[in-house]
């Protein structure tokens, strides 16, 4: 068991076009080192200079935008589902 | 049109259906050659046009000739006296979009461009993630040209919305969860299925269809740019649209540049933007929508960052109202102007109230009200709060009782 993380087109080169990666760390923030990691160069796409989760990128656990949770803190647990959204859309 | 162009690291892209930047998934603009356009549009070659939003046709990013929504565009720009009055402020002007062509709000602006680029790009299929007026809009426009129409909505729209898209025989579906829920499904649908989303991938040309309201705004007043236009933020497009217009008028020489203020109105249940604005902030925290004003109700405005630099950067201000502002709005835009707008247009006009009364409007200035819908479309949000019908038989005497009893009760009070 592990969580999925569903990666958006824009991000699929870094991935072999692969849609969803399965991870197994802790909280968002290590799935991104883990993804790191496996795909190099996907960090510096999500996070800023200052580690924080670049102002057009959205991320959600469950479908639960982690601005509203604990950020990059936020708990992931086998069988959650982390989305990695472009914020440019709509309106 | 020369390129697609992303806003945060200048990477340029062709000018396909594509809406974030490969690197850091900033938003792409459409780039033009301003020299060339120069060279063919001028005052005199705008007023012998049509009276449409194409007549400043170089500036929206079709490639040909558009092929959908024709008659889309200038709208009335009303001199409000008597709401100029009430409100306290020398001189008022209503942007009217609640008629504009075909469906009664400044969103057929934005489909006309959208769809006939689509075309352009060779898409049969068109969609897109709507508060209500967005899916009306791509409905009908997609109707009168042959296009299959998928849009999605939040399930809890007004009635109104939802059968203004039904009945030109649309795919509608209804997402049971907020507007921001409806676009990251719509932005994970739209990577997936090779439609033209109006607002996802085709977002860099349907955003530019705004600027026709200002470039009318501004043809509209005599070449002038108003003091203030205020104008209502959703994601915040419109807003930095409205900026742009003027910006490229000035650039082209068609208009003198002038001091001017854009100021944001929302609502006080979903102020994302306002919030920041009012706190000196360059970035916002999404919220979680609860207003009347459905289609304002973004708790994560795609341009809200650039929302606000456009405030900061023309010495504009933001605020929000509750909803019984709004609905008070609605009523004193019809009282005074017998414009029935829908509920963005009582923010609008409500924020304008408040933006007057503590003087970041001046009281011996100009203002612009980008009024953008339609209020038969909201009539759930005032149906109960305007009144009642008194109703009589089809009696003389009965009429006449009726007038006395009001009258004497209105001589008590």
């Amino acid at each position: 068991m592990a969580a999925k993380v569903r990666i958006p087109t824009p991000l699929r080169k870094l991935t072999n076009n692969e849609e969803v990666v399965e991870v197994r760390a802790g909280t968002v923030g290590a799935a991104i080192a883990e993804l790191q990691l496996r795909y190099p160069g996907i960090k510096e796409r999500l996070l800023d200079d200052t580690g924080a989760v670049r102002r057009f990128v959205n991320v959600y656990v469950n479908e639960e935008d982690i601005r509203f949770l604990q950020n990059q803190q936020t708990p992931v647990k086998d069988g959650d589902e982390v989305s990695i959204i472009p914020a440019i859309a709509g309106g | 049109m020369k390129a697609l162009k992303c806003r945060e690291c200048g990477r340029e892209y062709p000018l396909t259906a594509t809406h974030v930047c490969e690197f850091d998934f900033g938003p792409l603009e459409v780039m033009y050659d301003y020299d060339r356009i120069r060279q063919s549009l001028s005052r005199s070659s705008i007023q012998s046009r049509p009276q449409t939003m194409w007549r400043y046709r170089e500036l929206l990013p079709v490639a040909g000739e558009p092929t959908v929504g024709f008659e889309v565009g200038f709208t009335p720009l009303i001199r409000a006296d008597r709401l100029a009055r009430v409100l306290g402020v020398r001189e008022v002007w209503v942007k009217n979009d609640t008629v504009n062509y075909p469906t009664l709000s400044f969103k057929d602006r934005v489909v006309s461009v959208a769809l006939s680029r689509a075309r352009e790009l060779g898409f049969t299929t068109v969609a897109c993630a709507s508060t209500g007026n967005l899916a009306n809009s791509v409905a009908a426009n997609a109707a009168a040209s042959g296009l299959k129409a998928y849009v999605f909505i939040p399930a809890d729209l007004e009635q109104g919305k939802v059968v203004n898209s039904l009945v030109y025989g649309a795919e509608v579906i209804g997402i049971k969860g907020h507007y921001d829920e409806v676009n990251r499904l719509c932005a994970e649908i739209a990577g997936k299925y090779g439609w033209a989303f109006v607002n996802v991938n085709m977002r860099p040309y349907y955003a530019e269809g705004s600027k026709s309201m200002g470039f009318e705004i501004v043809e509209q007043l005599g070449w002038r740019i108003p003091q203030h236009t205020v104008v209502p933020m959703a994601s915040g497009s419109l807003l930095t649209k409205i900026r742009k217009s003027y910006q490229e008028l000035v650039r082209l020489g068609l208009t003198p540049e002038t001091k001017y203020r854009v100021h944001g109105a929302q609502a006080a249940g979903c102020a994302p933007i306002s919030t920041a604005q009012k706190a000196g902030l360059d970035f916002f925290k999404p919220v979680k929508p609860n207003t009347i004003a459905k289609s304002l109700a973004i708790g994560t405005p795609a341009d809200g960052f650039y929302a606000l630099k456009v405030m900061k950067d023309t010495g504009g201000a933001a605020d929000d109202v509750s909803d019984d502002e709004v609905r008070a709005g609605i009523r004193l835009l019809a009282d005074c102007e017998g414009i029935f707008a829908e509920t963005a247009g009582g923010v609008t006009v409500g924020v304008a109230r408040k933006l007057i009364a503590s003087g970041r409007i001046p009281a011996n200035d100009s203002v612009v009200l980008c009024v953008t819908g339609n209020g038969l479309k909201t009539l759930d949000a005032v149906a109960g709060h305007v009144g009642r019908t008194r109703d009589i038989k089809p009696s003389l005497r009965e009429f006449e009782a009726l007038l006395e009893a009001e009258t004497r009760s209105t001589a008590h009070f």
